[in-house]
């Protein structure tokens, strides 16, 4: 940043070029967080928000903090959701009915005022002094810059902050470690179990459709009165909302006559 | 290009994150728009350390950081523990303190 520019508060043009392709980007990403029904597509959006910000931060001369915000966001928190949503299940997509009366419309309308109050603030806000940029600071380079006041006026912040890792290590282990109330359970218990319920076929679950013209997972096979059964096919899928119906690919009276039909 | 455009930016995506942990019903969502906010927190540090030519900002971005991160790994392990006990990621699920 050249000595102009600092006096007029003003970033070079190119920042200003990466300002304005990036930052809608990242608005409407964040957006789509909001309205994406499925945790994953809201979590990939999430990726390329924190990748945006990132970028940023190395405008902003900050270089390590955008690397870190690479490493620590976009690569472990991110893969760490990705991992608690598979253990969650992809049917734990969003209900959306509303629990609060006219409380959607009501965030919605809350957050507006909110945002608008903010950056009516911002711009109205004054330093009282230009801005200086931090060309002085970063002489040395900027890890040696944020080593030095880390290290020597923060220390104490930092040492407090390895025992709060260290806490939310272990808390994390007490809150997913489980407590075994019975014994574990034999393969002969679980066979014998297994029988005795009525509930679940002995001889294993029906498989998927199979039929003249189709046979896939997605379509549940036909009990013999002619419904569909809906333990033949994947749960996922039918989380999905994937399933297709059989009575499509059927060879029954009804199709035959629409063919001929169609053949005339 | 002023530099206050980084904090006008910074405020909107703390708005939107604060608008979706009020709209959205998924913990896991709900969870990931606390990180926005955290993370457009962040990106006001930066731009104020920038402002002041002084590196403390950076320094509590970075703080931030490592909170965000003790923050994640607890709160993930409490929503894995609550979707064990209620087979539901829903907050609405979760209103009672015990099963």
């Amino acid at each position: 940043m050249n000595l102009a520019a600092i006096i007029e508060n003003q970033t070079e043009i190119p920042e200003a070029v990466l300002f304005f392709i990036l930052s809608p980007i990242m608005v409407l990403s964040a957006l789509g967080m909001l309205v994406v029904k499925k945790a994953v597509h809201s979590a990939l959006l999430l990726a390329v928000v924190m990748i945006g910000l990132a970028i940023f931060y190395i405008a902003n001369q900050a270089p390590f903090l955008g690397i870190v915000q690479i490493v620590v966001y976009t690569g472990a928190v991110m893969m760490l959701f990705l991992f608690i949503l598979m253990l969650v299940g992809v049917d734990s997509s969003d209900s959306l009915e509303e629990t609060i009366r006219g409380q959607r419309i009501g965030a919605i309308l809350g957050s507006l005022g909110v945002g608008f109050l903010l950056i009516s603030l911002l711009s109205r806000a004054d330093l009282g002094r230009p801005y200086s940029g931090l060309d002085l600071v970063n002489v040395e380079g900027n890890v040696q810059a944020i080593a030095n006041t880390l290290f020597t006026r923060y220390v104490w912040a930092f040492e407090v902050i390895s025992a709060l890792l260290i806490t939310a290590a272990l808390g994390a282990m007490v809150l997913a470690h489980r407590e075994r109330l019975l014994p574990r359970k034999s393969q002969r218990e679980l066979a014998a179990e297994r029988v005795r319920q009525s509930a679940v076929p002995v001889a294993g679950l029906p498989g998927p459709g199979t039929y003249a013209q189709h046979n896939a997972v997605d379509i549940p096979a036909l009990l013999p009165d002619g419904t569909p059964a809906d333990s033949s096919v994947s749960k996922v899928i039918a989380a999905r909302g994937e399933l297709a119906n059989p009575n499509t690919f059927r060879m029954n009276e009804k199709n035959n006559e629409k063919n001929e039909e169609g053949q005339e | 290009m002023s530099l206050d455009y980084y904090l006008y930016l910074s405020a909107l995506l703390f708005t939107i994150g604060a608008a979706g942990v009020l709209i959205r019903r998924n913990a896991i969502v709900v969870f990931m728009c606390i990180e926005l906010m955290l993370n457009a927190s962040n990106l006001a540090f930066v731009t104020f350390a920038r402002m002041n030519g002084s590196i403390d900002g950076q320094i509590f971005a970075f703080f931030t950081m490592v909170v965000a991160a003790c923050e994640v790994v607890v709160g993930l392990a409490i929503i894995v523990t609550i979707y064990r006990s209620r087979r539901s990621a829903s907050v609405d699920d979760a209103r009672l303190l015990k099963l």
